[in-house]
């Protein structure tokens, strides 16, 4: 077995209301950032596992997306895997 | 009949909701979610409260607990299930019912009373309701924001399944009624069957003169009507 980390985004989909990313968005121009355009607010879950694969960690973190991390109804995911080096 | 409280870790409206319930007559016992059983003739009362503290998602973790396939098989065997306020939450996430509840568009907490309008008049919830009038009951939740796709708003439209829409004492339905931008105003909506239903404002805080409003108690007696017995 070897031991991988996934970063995983969760975002909500494009056509669904985000009024915590247009609240963001009003708090930028009031900075000053007045060029900003769209700001979108997700959430970002690392998990570390333990598999067989590079391939079997990638099935599994997509299990997990699909079944708890994320909501099919509203958001979408994406997440990259990568080894942990051995200390 | 009696009722089967559910209390995950974070409930806090089981008392309210047994209290309101004594006062029709509906005797309760609290299940704690670790449990796994639920009676044929019980109705099932999934309550509001933050269930392990909202973490992830409202309800997210809650579908997990033990008691939950219990709950499933009651709805599927015909069992009446309510989920009100972090119940309906859950009841989505579990798959139960469809859709999601997301944060308020205002992204503020909305504490205050709303008008619910019955938009069903066959399910045991809410058959005895008059739909021509808006039943007063409080609003207490930051995710309370119905939503679905086009698709499924429409077929929850076309079959009845919208229970109940905030509007006002009129029975008339107006954006401006609306607390949180809930799709077409939607406060409640049922399973297929109709014997699952999930709400997010609170009938067991309007269930004594005391309160001064007993509007919430219109639903169980709907639900004891619908099931004959006469008070």
């Amino acid at each position: 077995m070897t031991t991988y980390l996934a970063h995983i985004n969760v975002m909500l989909r494009p056509l669904v209301n985000d009024p915590q990313g247009l609240a963001v968005r009003d708090g930028l121009h009031a900075l000053g950032f007045e060029h900003v355009g769209a700001v979108r607010v997700g959430k970002r879950v690392e998990v570390t596992l333990d598999a067989t694969s590079h391939t079997s960690a990638e099935e599994q973190v997509a299990q997990m997306c699909q079944r708890l991390l994320a909501n099919g109804v509203i958001e979408d995911f994406e997440f990259t895997v990568s080894e942990v080096a051995k200390a | 009949m009696r009722a089967a409280v559910v209390v995950f870790p974070g409930t806090w409206s089981d008392g309210d909701c047994i209290w309101a319930l004594q006062q029709v007559g509906i005797e309760s016992r609290r299940v704690w979610h670790r449990e796994t059983h639920i009676e044929p003739d019980e109705i099932v009362v999934l309550p509001g409260g933050f269930s392990y503290g909202d973490y992830l998602r409202t309800g997210a973790i809650a579908r997990f607990s033990p008691i939950m396939p219990a709950v499933r098989a009651h709805a599927e065997a015909g069992g009446l299930v309510i989920g009100i306020c972090n119940g309906f939450q859950i009841l989505c996430e579990a798959g139960l019912l469809p859709g999601v509840l997301m944060r308020n568009e205002s992204l503020q907490f909305r504490c205050s009373d709303a008008y619910l309008v019955p938009a069903n008049s066959t399910s045991p919830f809410t058959s005895s309701l008059d739909p021509a009038r808006g039943y007063l009951m409080p609003v207490s939740h930051g995710e309370g924001r119905y939503f679905a796709d086009d698709a499924t708003v429409a077929m929850l439209e076309d079959t009845g399944r919208v229970a109940f829409r905030y509007g006002n004492l009129d029975g008339s339905v107006t954006p401006d009624a609306n607390p949180n931008g809930s799709r077409n105003n939607i406060a409640g909506i049922l399973n297929e069957r109709g014997n699952v239903l999930g709400m997010m404002p609170h009938p067991e805080r309007a269930c004594e003169p005391l309160l001064g409003n007993t509007d919430g108690n219109a639903i169980w007696l709907s639900v004891l009507d619908s099931l004959g017995v006469r008070l």
